[in-house]
Formats: structure tokens, C-alpha cells, sequence
């Protein structure tokens, strides 16, 4: 342990500092905020208010739209609901009236459940049918805006809430919205770097490997569009006030396409971006007043040429970082000896064992009766010709595939069938033939994905930014690193993966895996792809892990490494074992050496 | 009352399958649902009342204008926001982008041709009451257009070449296939069905900007309870749309009924998410 203390302590100075340069451009943004009233007049306080609004709304759709990647296009819907909750609860034409900041809170509550209620098709299905949810909802909400009269006033509309002194002027309304606005970034940039917010980027980018994580897909969504809805409709009702009369007019689709366009052009994964994004459509408009009729036109246009121009956006715009070349002789070297400071020594004494596991595609019997023991503290190789079925048998163990017949024991408790989330909290962690790495977070993020499962801070505690989670950040940072140390890519930890080398990647898997401590640890052929001195210092880093007391399994082609490294070593063919046993008995045996090893 | 509902129900139960069939028909050749499914049966109803009521021509010659000028949308759509894209079809920026040509489509027809519903010819002169033909002009331009199409997908050689590109691309590229040109011939064809949809359903539905994304919605409902690309189950997922939005509309009001229809749709998707006759999902691992 002593190694992360250190490597925390001396790593926190220069965090501190990496932090200001970040903050720079928000409080840039902020100081001009504050100076508009001196330099401008009422006009301009509308549209500043209004930015202001609009950007509460949009840092929490934020969220949903850069960082979980979900395309919610109809959030117009309740910035609606927000703002007749608060119109109806603080007019008190249904109930008695209640004081506007109540109203502004219970309409947050409101639009956080409709938020959920909305996204509850995200937790199963993607991109267009969620979008269409969104619209859907948009299209409803003001069908019943306009039908439900007693209500909210239908066509004729209802006269927005009404802030007391000194917030009813036009400034002191838009300090208070700036306010507001500065709130909901903070709320929204705690949250995009915590290990929620990078374990929504994994959803985004890597689903199949923040599942291994353990990363809960559903909880996590949940909590994200709580959030975004309440502050969804919070800004409604600040809206409302703006507007102080409100129709279903006032809500139109074309607000919708602002706020989603804004992220867009914002850029993905950034918190910066979509603000200017925020601010620039909404000025746009207003300094081209020919324009404003055709403005939605102009933001489709801008959109289109973002998809097909310039995916990143703002954001990509300004990550100068991103284009400095890196070295291009890098090699990697893992420093084996750090491994005894970042993985603590397992103490199980369960063995993984497969019975009889069998799996069918169709007639297709990918695993036909399948028995197989990873001992803790063993590397045990699986190799066979391409189609055997030894990914498959991870997959099955990972929980990918569901068994159709036969058991996998975990010691004496059986793992469920099926349920991939729940493989990293029994300690069975893994890599993938394909490395799955989050291209657009960088190394260190990628690696810190890994331990979203040990954190300790609750979202809320992420959200307001409480100690627990701060506790949680360093501690999975410092790890992180030193993970990066140990696999050798300490020199890469700021870069964003996807400028990385092939080979990195597989070893950035194998960091991200270690995160969890796992007692059992699954690789994929991890040599494919490396050269051989890489491939000789995988084996010595796969070696060292499993002295730490990990159970090792190995899919591999490399037989050279399979049977330098393996103490157990099964051969399938055809989804049945052809041969197990050492080695030495594998190496010489007469099936294998015709079937699979040549000879 | 019940020769009402069902009337009114089968007639927008067309409508929502046709521009359902319109989905599937560019989804087919390019694996994208395109935003511009509900915009090209808006633009039926739209170019129908332009080119007769407006500038008076003969409804045949109206009638061919309006599919000519939606197969051209459709094959914009193709080069402008589906070619380009498909390259990173992993990334589903396609949403984006035939989103974007949707909104330009709808913000135009605002512009150009007005934000007020306006009326559309009568085209028969046949029939009142529950037997006018706004009601089962729809129904008949849906008949035929499946029929039509069942022909093609059947008996044409283009029909099969559509076919064996919907099945596997690869493999049909391998053939020789010429896909690029099958797929713009696809994308006009979708634009021809939507066309249709918006002729037909013109005297019921009005010549209205905002009827594009209504449509993408109450067209789309379909194709999710059916099953991506199974023009079976939008026909189906569309009359019973219909049937019960209209329903509902006569016996408790329509809020209701889009709350209901909303309701119905979100819960389909989280119990099956492939439709109620869909196939089952990719491999992911």
C-alpha cells in the first residue's frame, strides 16, 4: 500500500493544478455574465436570462445526450411540464397557492419523474427509438397543454409565476438565473467526473465492457434522468417567469432542436462546449434578426455539418492536447516488481469450476459438455483452432451467454446464468479479443472505469460533491496510475485512448481488469496483435499476477506463451475438450500435435 | 358512432402503415430509420394541394407530380444524410443527420407554404358519411401499395435484388449486386410510398407543415410493435393504431388517447424490444 500513498500524494500536487487551467474558460464565461448588465440593456437581460435558462435545462440534458449518448431530442417536453407545474401550483387555480420557490421544487420532482418515465425505453434500446420516445412525449404533452383547460388555461393560456424583490426586475432576474446556471453546471460537472460520469461515457462507447465492470446500466440511467428532468423543469419554471404568460405556443419544437443542437455542436463527453453552444444559439438569432425566421432552418444546417463535417465539436475544437504527436518509438514496459503494491494478495481458496456446460446456437453445439477448473494462484491455457469455442466459454462464464445446460461454480455458490453485471462484484474481471476502450476518455479514465464498483460515495454524494467522494476519486485515481505504472503505460495516463497503438490497448484492458482485484481473471488472447518482446513481457506480467494468488484463465494462439506461462492447459475442438492436462502432456499429444499444433 | 370509429380508425391506421412502410423500405437497403418517413407523407398532402388547388391542375397529372416530387426528396435524403454516414453506421450518427434534413424539410414547408392547415381537393367525388372518401381513400391507396409491393418483392428481378440487399449486403455485394444505385432506387421508392401516404390521407389529415412530425411518430409506433423491417407488422401495428387511437378520441377524449398510444408504445418496447413480431437481436460479443 505504501506505493499508492506515495504515488497519490505527489500526484495531487499536480492535480490541483491541472484543475485551474480547466476552470479558466467557466469563470471567463461567468465574469462576462456578470459585466453584461453595465455594458448592455433590458433587451439584452432577456436574452441573457433566457441563455441562462436554457443552459440549466441543457447542462442536465447534457448528461443524458454527451455523456450517456442517448439521443433525447423531445426534452422540450418538460421544460413544458415544468413550467405549467409551476404556473398551476404558484397561480393556485387547482390547489391553494404555493409560495414560487415550492413550486419551482415540486415541479423539479415532477419533471423527475417524467424524466425517468420518458427514458425508460433507454434502458433496453438505442438512439432511434429512444429519440422517438422523446418526441413522441413532446408531441403529447402539448396536445394536453392545449386540451386540458381547466388546467392550463388551453389555448388561451396561464399567466407564469412571479418572483418577489429584489428578483422582479429584468437584472435581478437574470442574476438570479445566472445563479441557477451556475448551480446546474457545478451539479453537472460533479457528476461528469465522478465514476458515474465515466461509467456513462462506458455505457456510451464500451457497453459490453462496463458490464464486466459491473457498471449497473439501469440504476445508473435512473439516476441520470432523475436529473436531468428535475433540472428540465426547473428551468421550465424559471421560463415561465421569463415569459410571465404562457401558451402552448410558447413551447415549441423548435426549442427542442436548440437544446439538443447545442450539445451537439458542444461536442460529446464536454461541459465547456455545450455552453458556448447554449449561448451561441441563442444570440445567433437575435444579431441576425433576417434570420429569425429561418433559425430552426439554420440549426438543422449547423447540425447536419457537425454529423458530417466535424463529429467532435466545440469541444474537439478546443482540445489543443489531443494534437500534439505523441512519441512514436514508445515501447511498453511493465514494471512487475509495483505489481505486489496495487494488487493485494488473494486469499481465496475457490476454484471456478465448469461441469458439463453446454451451450447451442441453434443446432449449433458451440460448448458441448465442457469441464473445466481454474485453480486460484494457476494460469490455465485454452487453446483450440479458430471456432472451437474458447470465447465462447468465456462469454459463458462472463455471463454473456446463458448456459443451456451443466453448472459454473464460484467455490460452493453457483454463478447465475446470464447477468454479466454482476460477474465483477464475485471477483472475475476479464479483457476482450477485441479491445473494448472508451477512445474518447483518456487512458487513466479508462483504467479508473475499472473500479467503479469499489467506489463508496452514492450519487448524491457525487452530485454535491461531499467528501466520500473525493475520498473515492483519489483513491481510484492513485490506483489507476499505479496500475499504469505496472502494465507500463504511465507515460500514456493523459492521452485519449483512441490515438493509442493496438497493443496498448490490450494492455490498458489488462490495467482496467486489475482495478477490480479480481480473484479470477479472464483474458482474451491478449498476445494477439503484440510483438514478440511484448509478448514475452505479457508473460511474465500474466505470471506475476497469478503469484498474487489470481486465478488466471488464458485463450490463446500464441502456443509458445501458452505453454511457457500455463500450468493446466485444456485443448477444445468443437466445442468438446480434445486434451487436458501440463504442458508437458499437451505438447505431446498425438491428436493435438496433428489437430491443432502441427507437427 | 362504431361506423365512425372503425372509419376513421382503418383511415389513419393506413396512413400510420404507410409511412410505416415507408421506414421499413429505407431501412431495408441501408440498415437507417430516417426522420424523413413522416416528412415525405406530409409533403404528399402538401404538393397535392399546391399542384391542383393552387395551380389547378388535373388530379392525375397532380397525382404523378406528388409522387415525382417526393421520390426526388427521397432520393435527396439518400445522398445528403444517409450516404455519407453509412460508413460509421455503428455510431448511429444517421439519427443526426436524417433528423437534420427533416427539420430543414419541415422549417421550408413552414415558411414557403405556411403554418395554417390548408385544405386539400377532393380527388373521387365519392361517397358521405362514414363511406366518404377521405375515409377509404387511405384505405385503398394502402391495398394497393402493399400489393404492389408484394408484386415487386416477388416477381421482379429488382424486387428480388431489394431482397437479397435486406438480407445480408455483404453477400449480396459479392454477387455483383449493384447496391449503391438499389439503394437510391429504394430511398425513391420509399419517397413514392410516402407520397401516397400524404395523397391519400390529404383530405383527411390537411395539407399542414406539422403533420411530418406527427406522422414520424404515429408511423414509427407501427414499425416498433412490428418488428424493424416487417411490412406485415406495420400493416397490422398500423390499423390497430388506428382502430384504438380512434376509439378512444370517440369514447373518452383525445388526451387520452395520445397518453394511451404513448403508454402502449413504452411499454411495448421494454417487453419487446424487437417488436411483437420482430427477430431477435445481434450478437454483441
Amino acid at each position: 500500500m505504501t506505493a499508492i500513498t506515495d504515488i497519490s500524494t505527489s500526484r495531487e500536487g499536480t492535480a490541483r493544478h491541472s484543475v485551474l487551467p480547466a476552470l479558466l474558460p467557466f469563470i471567463g464565461v461567468f465574469t462576462l455574465a456578470m459585466i453584461l448588465p453595465f455594458v448592455s440593456n433590458d433587451y439584452w437581460a432577456l436574452i441573457g436570462t433566457r441563455a441562462a435558462i436554457y443552459w440549466v435545462l441543457v447542462a442536465g440534458l447534457n448528461l443524458v445526450v454527451g455523456f450517456a449518448g442517448h439521443l433525447a431530442i423531445g426534452y422540450v417536453a418538460l421544460l413544458t411540464l415544468g413550467a405549467y407545474t409551476t404556473s398551476v401550483l404558484a397561480a393556485g387555480n387547482v390547489l391553494p397557492p404555493v409560495p414560487i420557490y415550492g413550486a419551482l421544487i415540486i415541479a423539479s420532482c415532477v419533471g423527475a419523474v417524467f424524466g425517468v418515465i420518458v427514458g425508460l425505453p433507454a434502458m433496453r434500446l438505442r438512439t432511434f427509438y429512444f429519440a422517438m420516445t422523446t418526441l413522441g412525449f413532446a408531441t403529447i404533452v402539448t396536445q394536453i397543454a392545449l386540451a386540458w383547460q381547466s388546467v392550463t388555461g388551453g389555448g388561451i393560456g396561464i399567466v407564469g409565476p412571479e418572483f418577489s424583490a429584489p428578483f422582479n426586475t429584468p437584472w435581478g432576474f437574470y442574476y438570479l438565473c445566472i445563479g441557477f446556471a451556475a448551480v446546474a453546471t457545478w451539479l453537472s460537472a460533479n457528476i461528469a467526473y465522478s465514476r458515474f460520469g465515466r461509467a456513462l461515457i462506458a455505457i456510451r462507447d464500451a457497453d459490453v465492457a462496463a458490464e464486466a465492470t459491473g457498471i449497473s446500466k439501469p440504476k445508473l440511467l435512473v439516476s441520470i434522468f432523475l436529473l436531468a428532468g428535475a433540472m428540465a423543469a426547473f428551468a421550465g419554471g424559471l421560463f415561465a417567469s421569463l415569459q410571465t404568460y404562457i401558451t402552448p405556443d410558447a413551447f415549441t419544437f423548435d426549442l427542442s432542436v436548440l437544446f439538443f443542437i447545442a450539445i451537439l455542436i458542444g461536442g460529446r463527453g464536454s461541459i465547456l462546449g455545450p455552453m458556448l453552444g447554449t449561448i451561441i444559439l441563442t444570440i445567433l438569432p437575435e444579431i441576425a434578426a433576417p434570420l429569425a425566421a429561418w433559425s430552426t432552418f439554420l440549426y438543422a444546417v449547423l447540425l447536419l455539418l457537425i454529423v458530417l463535417v466535424m463529429p467532435g465539436g466545440i469541444a474537439a475544437l478546443l482540445d489543443f492536447k489531443s494534437r500534439r504527436p505523441l512519441a512514436s518509438n514508445r515501447a511498453i514496459v511493465p514494471r512487475i516488481a509495483g505489481l505486489s503494491d496495487v494488487l493485494r494478495k488473494t486469499a481465496t481458496t475457490r476454484t471456478l469450476t465448469l461441469r458439463d456446460v453446454v451451450l447451442t446456437f441453434g443446432n449449433v453445439r458451440a460448448i458441448d459438455g465442457l469441464d473445466l477448473d481454474v485453480k486460484p494462484g494457476q494460469i490455465h491455457g485454452l487453446i483450440g483452432p479458430n471456432g472451437s469455442g474458447k470465447t465462447t466459454t468465456l462469454n459463458v462464464i462472463s455471463g454473456y451467454y446463458a448456459a443451456k445446460g451443466g453448472t459454473i461454480t464460484l467455490g460452493d455458490d453457483a454463478l447465475p446464468p446470464g447477468m454479466p453485471e454482476l460477474r465483477a462484484s464475485k471477483g472475475i474481471a476479464r479483457t476482450f479479443q477485441t479491445p473494448r476502450v472508451i477512445g474518447e476518455a483518456s487512458v487513466l479514465q479508462n483504467v479508473m472505469v475499472g473500479g467503479t464498483i469499489e467506489g463508496e460515495a452514492t450519487f448524491a454524494e457525487a452530485l454535491l460533491s461531499l467528501p466520500r467522494h473525493h475520498r473515492d476519486e483519489r483513491k481510484l485515481a492513485a490506483q489507476a496510475r499505479a496500475m499504469l505504472g505496472v502494465v507500463g503505460l504511465e507515460a500514456l495516463a493523459d492521452v485519449r485512448a483512441d490515438r493509442l497503438q493496438h497493443s496498448e490497448l490490450r494492455f490498458i484492458e489488462i490495467a482496467r481488469a486489475l482495478m477490480l482485484q479480481p480473484d479470477f481473471l479472464l483474458l482474451d488472447e491478449p498476445a494477439a496483435g503484440l510483438s514478440s518482446d511484448e509478448i514475452t513481457r505479457l508473460g511474465a506480467l500474466i505470471k506475476a499476477i497469478s503469484r498474487r494468488g489470481t486465478g488466471v484463465l488464458l485463450v490463446e494462439h500464441h502456443a509458445d506463451l501458452i505453454f511457457d506461462i500455463c500450468d493446466q492447459v485444456t485443448v477444445l475442438n468443437l466445442g468438446k475438450i480434445l486434451a487436458a492436462g501440463t504442458p508437458a502432456e499437451i505438447r505431446v499429444h498425438k491428436e493435438v500435435v496433428s489437430a491443432y499444433l502441427g507437427g | 358512432m362504431l361506423g365512425s370509429i372503425i372509419a376513421s380508425g382503418l383511415a389513419a391506421g393506413a396512413i400510420y402503415a404507410l409511412v410505416g412502410i415507408t421506414y421499413n423500405t429505407m431501412f431495408s437497403t441501408s440498415r437507417v430509420m430516417s426522420f424523413t418517413a413522416g416528412q415525405l407523407a406530409m409533403l404528399g398532402g402538401v404538393f397535392g394541394s399546391l399542384f391542383m388547388l393552387k395551380m389547378g391542375m388535373p388530379t392525375l397529372v397532380g397525382f404523378a407530380l406528388t409522387l415525382v416530387a417526393c421520390a426526388i426528396i427521397g432520393v435527396i435524403t439518400e445522398f445528403v444524410a444517409v450516404r455519407p454516414v453509412l460508413k460509421s453506421l455503428e455510431q448511429h450518427l444517421y439519427v443526426l443527420s436524417t433528423l437534420a434534413l427533416a427539420l430543414m424539410i419541415q422549417q421550408v414547408t413552414a415558411i414557403k407554404w405556411g403554418t395554417e392547415p390548408q385544405p386539400f381537393p377532393r380527388i373521387v367525388g365519392l361517397g358521405t358519411g362514414v363511406w366518404d372518401e377521405k375515409f377509404w381513400l387511405p384505405v385503398v391507396a394502402c391495398g394497393l401499395t402493399i400489393l404492389g409491393l408484394e408484386y415487386l418483392y416477388r416477381r421482379t428481378l429488382v424486387g428480388h435484388a431489394f431482397m437479397a440487399i435486406a438480407e445480408d449486403n455483404f453477400a449480396a455485394r459479392a454477387l455483383g449486386l449493384p447496391e449503391r444505385n438499389l439503394r437510391v432506387a429504394s430511398y425513391a421508392l420509399a419517397g413514392v410510398i410516402g407520397g401516397v401516404a400524404g395523397f391519400a390521407g390529404g383530405e383527411l389529415m390537411l395539407a399542414f407543415f406539422a403533420n411530418g412530425a406527427l406522422l414520424n411518430f404515429y408511423g414509427f409506433v407501427p414499425v416498433a410493435l412490428g418488428g424493424l423491417g416487417n411490412n406485415r407488422g406495420a400493416l397490422i401495428g398500423g390499423l390497430a393504431l388506428g382502430l384504438f387511437q380512434q376509439a378512444a378520441n370517440f369514447l373518452v377524449g383525445g388526451i387520452f388517447s395520445s397518453v394511451a398510444v404513448f403508454a402502449i408504445f413504452i411499454i411495448v418496447l421494454l417487453a419487446a424490444p424487437s417488436g411483437l413480431f420482430g427477430s431477435a437481436t445481434a450478437r454483441r460479443v
